[in-house]
């Protein structure tokens, strides 16, 4: 691969990185401007990740990856940035949502307060680097630059709520990141390396002793990405957080808690691959229960929610349970399934948080809604709100869209989420018979049936009952990215097969480390002729 | 040496843990300081406890065991101090804003008798 190529890797980052330095700049009043900017470096986002994904996937396995050494150090002892088909996957997903809560955001959510566009930069630039490094202390690093932005993002449109949901957030994830310096510090004292690719070369060799320090510095660890995938019992955040934060915010916080299943994923498969010696399958048991218990968890706190933004709350923690059961069952036949199913069902909770706030509006007038929100931040801008063209025929539209969503969530045919289930379960049923197979079948049968329960009432509630509803006026801007992720999703189903046949290639490479070790291990630092 | 060590950490996370349990948010924050404190100092002894020995050399000498300190738990522990700082920092703000909005430090925003 040639060497301008692999370089590419680093603007996912950087990109964001300036753009939003550069926001910092402009006042707030020039606030189309500001947008326009934040948009056009997401978009140039989005193009980034098409291409990273096209050249990660069109190379032959052996030789697929994009990394490049900063400050030209070779891989254990510099850090790394690492580009495959996984990571590339997770950028493309996280800047379509990205661009569908910028646009939803540009008539109402983003001129709540000051520096959302600065914050919302950094936050994909936070992403974007967990995504593409290496090394574990430099993660953190970027973990602690994604949850700095989504604290000042969860708290934008300060109100009393927000203020409220923000503090536990923050302090929930400051404990997290105690734990995980405390597994970064178990896992260097026990194998005197931070870098994945090193790490996983170092496992098949491990003595005994240095193993059960690794194996209680992973545990650590695992506390800090399994808080962020809000697992039960250390997801109880979730839904508080996600109902305060303003809609084009918590479409982000969706993404963040896919964020730590991927993490979880590599690491997994790095470290206790089937190759990885003793360690093979390390807590996969823990995990399959923990993640049986958040299903059960999801599915009850879904059948209690009466309203919408709980409803999309406890969707997101079902698909974190399925997700970390799968996960346990640590079958590599379960893995594209599993992948799939992250993909449809981000993106419908996604759709469906930003369309819970135009569904709220039928019963308040629209103004009471935003004046409550407004109570504290500038109160003058109040007026403004009449950016975007409205559409037609705003019930019909918000009553189909409804209808997709409650079908992808619940997973229910037509669309993709009936597929993505039905992979689940057809790979379930060829796996020899186990109570704990037995378990996930039944519960993610009563998830779908709590779902579809969930969603029936409320659906009802809000669509057929005789009380004074008024059409709301929807802009063109706030009902396009609600279409554009439900085309997305219906669009999964279509094209089920190409999608299909890509995950299967991510799981080959999951499911053999050594290729991702050779090629970081013998990237060799570039000579630089002298001028 | 590493017996006080231990033990200074064992503490710092002992009163960590049990101020970050109590209602208050002035005590959820100086738990969270002890906390980091505790794992800053775990995170430093990492590199095993040397005393007197430089983290790098100078100039192009060959390396020799035991002569040298362990120096990316250094480089670790600034990188942690730092961003800890400014995460409390901002958590602090968040603290302060809290009490203005809801009159109250308990963390819930509420008084207890106030419960609904």
């Amino acid at each position: 691969m040639s060497l301008l190529l692999a370089e590419i890797i680093v603007l996912p980052i950087l990109l964001p990185l300036f753009t939003g330095a550069l926001l910092l700049l402009i006042n707030e009043r020039h606030h189309k401007l500001k947008f326009f900017i934040n948009q056009t470096s997401t978009l140039l986002l989005f193009f980034l990740a098409v291409l990273l994904l096209g050249i990660t996937d069109s190379a032959p396995a052996e030789q697929g990856l994009l990394v490049v050494l900063s400050a030209n150090w070779a891989a254990p002892f510099g850090i790394v940035l690492v580009g495959d088909r996984l990571a590339t996957l997770f950028l493309l997903v996280g800047a379509l949502l990205a661009n569908a809560a910028l646009i939803f955001s540009y008539s109402r959510w983003a001129r709540l307060g000051v520096h959302f566009h600065t914050l919302f930069q950094f936050l994909l630039m936070g992403i974007n680097g967990a995504l593409l490094t290496g090394d574990l202390f430099n993660l953190f690093v970027f973990f602690e630059v994604m949850l700095a932005a989504s604290y000042g993002l969860l708290l934008h449109g300060y109100n009393i709520t927000r203020i409220r949901a923000g503090m536990q957030y923050i302090v929930v994830n400051l404990l997290a990141a105690v734990f995980f310096l405390l597994g970064i510090a178990l896992v260097y004292s026990a194998t005197g390396t931070l870098n994945f690719a090193d790490l996983a070369a170092k496992m098949p060799t491990l003595a005994d002793e240095p193993r059960q320090l690794l194996h209680a510095g992973a545990a650590m660890l695992a506390v800090a990405f399994l808080t962020k995938s809000a697992i039960w019992p250390l997801g109880f955040w979730l839904p508080t957080t996600y109902s305060a934060a303003s809609p084009p915010v918590a479409a982000m916080l969706v993404f963040l808690t896919k964020l730590g299943i991927y993490i979880l994923l590599r690491l997994y498969y790095l470290l206790f691959g089937a190759n990885s010696g003793a360690s093979a399958g390390f807590a996969a048991d823990f995990l399959l229960y923990a993640g049986l218990m958040t299903l059960a968890f999801g599915a009850l706190g879904l059948l209690a929610s009466q309203e919408s933004s709980r409803i999309a709350s406890y969707s997101a923690v079902i698909s974190s349970g399925l997700l970390l059961t799968l996960l346990g069952l640590a079958e590599p036949s379960m893995l594209s399934a599993m992948l799939f199913y992250l993909i449809s069902s981000t993106l419908a909770v996604t759709a469906f948080v930003l369309l819970t706030e135009l569904i709220e509006r039928i019963y308040t007038p629209a103004d009471s809604v935003f004046a409550l929100s407004m109570e504290f931040f500038a109160p003058e801008e109040e007026k403004q709100e009449s950016a975007g063209v409205a559409i037609p025929a705003a019930m019909a539209f918000l009553g189909m869209s409804f209808v997709a969503c409650a079908l992808i969530i619940a997973g229910l045919p037509p669309l993709s989420g009936f597929i993505a289930k039905f992979n689940i379960l057809h790979h379930l049923l060829q796996l020899p018979f186990s109570l704990s197979h037995w378990l996930l079948l039944i519960l993610l049968m009563l998830a779908g049936l709590t779902a579809i329960i969930a969603f029936m009432r409320f659906g009802v509630r809000s669509f057929w009952t005789a009380q004074a509803t008024t059409s709301p006026r929807l802009k063109l801007n706030e009902a396009g990215p609600v279409l554009l992720l439900l085309v997305l999703c219906i669009s999964l189903a279509f094209f089920a097969e190409p999608l299909h046949n890509l995950l299967e290639r991510i799981t080959a490479d999951l499911q053999h480390p050594q290729r991702y070790i050779e090629q970081v291990l013998s990237t060799l630092p570039t000579r630089k002729e002298a001028p | 040496m590493e017996l006080i060590l231990a033990t200074s950490i064992g503490i710092l996370f002992a009163s960590g843990i049990w101020l970050i349990l109590r209602p208050r948010s002035f005590q959820v924050i100086i738990g969270l300081l002890l906390l980091s404190y505790a794992v800053n100092l775990f995170l430093f002894i990492t590199g095993k406890i040397q005393v007197n020995r430089p983290a790098f050399a100078s100039e192009a000498v060959s390396f020799i065991e035991g002569l040298y300190a362990d120096p990316l738990p250094q480089a670790l522990v600034l990188t942690a101090i730092v961003i800890g700082f400014a995460t409390s920092a901002l958590y602090l703000v968040v603290l302060l804003g809290s009490r203005g909005l809801t009159g109250t430090d308990h963390v819930d925003g509420k008084e207890l008798e106030h419960d609904e």
